[in-house]
């Protein structure tokens, strides 16, 4: 049931719904939402959760996202829940948190767990402008280096998350996700820093049955949906 | 209590429900979501001789009551299926299932059909001569009448599963092709595949598919495929799984009464993973509410 739904930024919303998210288990995995109208469920990633409370970012970009805009307090969804792998946040240490536009919603979550494992990561948002920008507050209030670029520089460092990225050296480990151009350029960006990253794709299910999803990576053809959405960088193939 | 057993070549089922090739994986996938065995059977990915990556990303489009994709038949290999895939289904699954095969030449799908026929298993043999997304193979095979006729006939030749043949509706005429397949010594008719189809968006002014054109599937193309039954039933005298948009108790009844012996539900499995378990469920009840006490006395009624 949809407890909120309010705008955060430009076309950016914030959904909470309440039910049974017991089956969300790992930042980064994702839920599957049936709208009606459409034929095919909208995948939207966790961007926190706590005892029967599902917290959503999504932005408005095409029919689906816009009917979700127009939900109201009180509407009853058909959500399929905890869908995907998710990250894994045992691995490495000092880690650098850097998402992309709405690449940022499960970055939330995996934050929570990293200082949960006894980690403070340094944390890089991207955004277009300023008017794109949300939950710089929130990640701050984690007690977390939060640092902001925007490719016109109207807010923070002008430029990419990658621009960032070269004034850190205290990483050893990077979790992201964001538009794939971002990926791509993080992975040559962390040299040989290892890290996970986070993949979006069309999907049909998000269950894995349809194969809608595939990609081809050095341990063999995974389902974004079902082996992902988070791969690790050593088995990427671009 | 009404009877909704059927027969299928020498397969009997409990009820004629049978999630269509492509939708169920392997079956394991939705074993995690309930218990598959009430399934009448179910016919698995659609497996090739060499293993397939399929077409290009983005595979899936939205459409208005359906869905394209373009996935192109991934899977993993016939060796691989019958050395991975079928022990992790007898694992979760305690019938036969359907072994949907396909193939770029009458050579592959000897190959696969050969192989498979020694799997207890595997209770039928559904030879997919219909795929709209692979090229020089697959689709040709269903829109040719002599190619059909050949296929069918090379393959029975190597097994003695009942082979069904799963027909393509792109095609100016279906019972051509179905009669084809009768000829050739097929033991069923399975229809409809997929449509083709084409989205664009709008927005990039490109196509949404990277393959350009895919196959459409849905509750949209429920009248194509209940049309396409009832043609083939009166053209053929062997028996028809139907499918093509199922996604309810009475869409089973009502393309049972066009010609269908069994029923493949497709699409809805993808936006309802516990879509056949709720037609099995409703069966009974709407089954009473039409007065049906006997499922099999309804095959192809709509003809009389």
């Amino acid at each position: 049931m949809v407890e909120t739904n309010k705008k955060i930024a430009k076309d950016i919303y914030e959904m909470i719904l309440l039910g049974d998210t017991s089956e969300i288990v790992k930042p980064g995995q994702f839920v599957n939402i049936l709208i009606e109208g459409c034929y095919l469920r909208r995948p939207i990633s966790v961007c926190d959760v706590s005892d029967g409370q599902l917290k959503i970012i999504y932005k408005v970009v095409g029919e689906g996202t816009e009917k979700m805009a127009s939900f109201a307090h009180g509407k009853n969804l058909d959500v399929l829940t905890g869908l995907g792998n998710g990250f894994d946040v045992k691995k490495g240490e000092n880690p650098v948190v850097i998402g992309g536009g709405v690449g940022v919603p499960p970055m939330y979550m995996l934050c929570k767990k990293l200082i949960k494992e006894g980690k403070k990561p340094v944390v890089i948002l991207g955004f277009n402008s300023k008017e794109d920008v949300f939950y710089k507050e929130e990640f701050e209030k984690l007690g977390l280096e939060t640092i902001i670029t925007t490719v016109d520089g109207s807010m923070g460092i002008k430029g990419f998350v990658t621009d960032a990225l070269k004034n850190i050296n205290t990483y050893s480990y990077f979790y992201t996700c964001g538009p794939e151009a971002m990926l791509k350029a993080l992975y040559s960006a962390t040299g040989d820093v290892s890290g996970q990253l986070s993949f979006e794709e069309r999907m049909g299910c998000g269950f894995g049955a349809c194969m809608g999803c595939s990609c081809k990576t050095k341990y063999g053809n995974k389902r974004i949906c079902k082996d992902g959405p988070v791969l690790e960088k050593e088995e990427i193939i671009w | 209590m009404v009877d909704t057993k059927i027969s299928l070549g020498s397969m009997n089922l409990t009820n004629p429900i049978i999630p269509a090739s492509g939708t169920f994986g392997y079956g394991y996938e939705f074993a995690e979501l309930y218990d598959i065995n009430i399934l009448g059977s179910f016919s698995f990915k659609g497996t090739t001789k060499d293993p397939r990556f399929g077409n290009p990303t983005p595979r899936i489009a939205e459409c208005k009551n359906g869905m394209i994709n373009s996935v192109g038949l991934q899977n993993p290999g016939i060796e691989k299926v019958i050395a991975e895939e079928l022990p992790k289904i007898k694992d979760c699954f305690k019938k036969q299932v359907i072994a949907n095969i396909s193939g770029f030449s009458v050579d592959e799908y000897v190959y696969c059909c050969e192989k498979i026929d020694k799997e207890k298993q595997v209770g039928l043999i559904e030879v997919n001569i219909s795929c709209p997304n692979v090229h020089n193979g697959g689709m040709s095979f269903g829109t040719d009448e002599k190619s059909a006729y050949e296929v069918t006939k090379a393959v029975k030749k190597v097994t003695k599963k009942p082979v069904f043949m799963k027909l393509s509706p792109n095609v100016t005429d279906i019972t051509k092709i179905a009669k084809a397949c009768e000829e050739g010594g097929a033991d069923g008719i399975s229809l409809i595949n997929t449509l083709m189809g084409m989205r664009i968006d709008v927005k990039t002014r490109k196509c949404v598919v990277a393959n350009k054109m895919g196959g459409f599937s849905g509750d949209a193309i429920f009248p194509v495929a209940v049309r396409m039954v009832y043609q083939v039933y009166d053209a053929v005298k062997i028996p028809i799984i139907g499918m093509g948009g199922v996604s309810s108790a009475k869409d089973v009844l009502e393309i049972m009464m066009a010609g269908a012996s069994a029923v493949q539900v497709g699409a809805a499995n993808l936006i309802n993973p516990y879509a056949c378990r709720d037609i099995i469920n409703d069966l009974p009840k709407e089954m009473e509410k039409y007065g049906i006490e006997k499922l099999s006395d309804i095959i192809g009624i709509a003809h009389r």
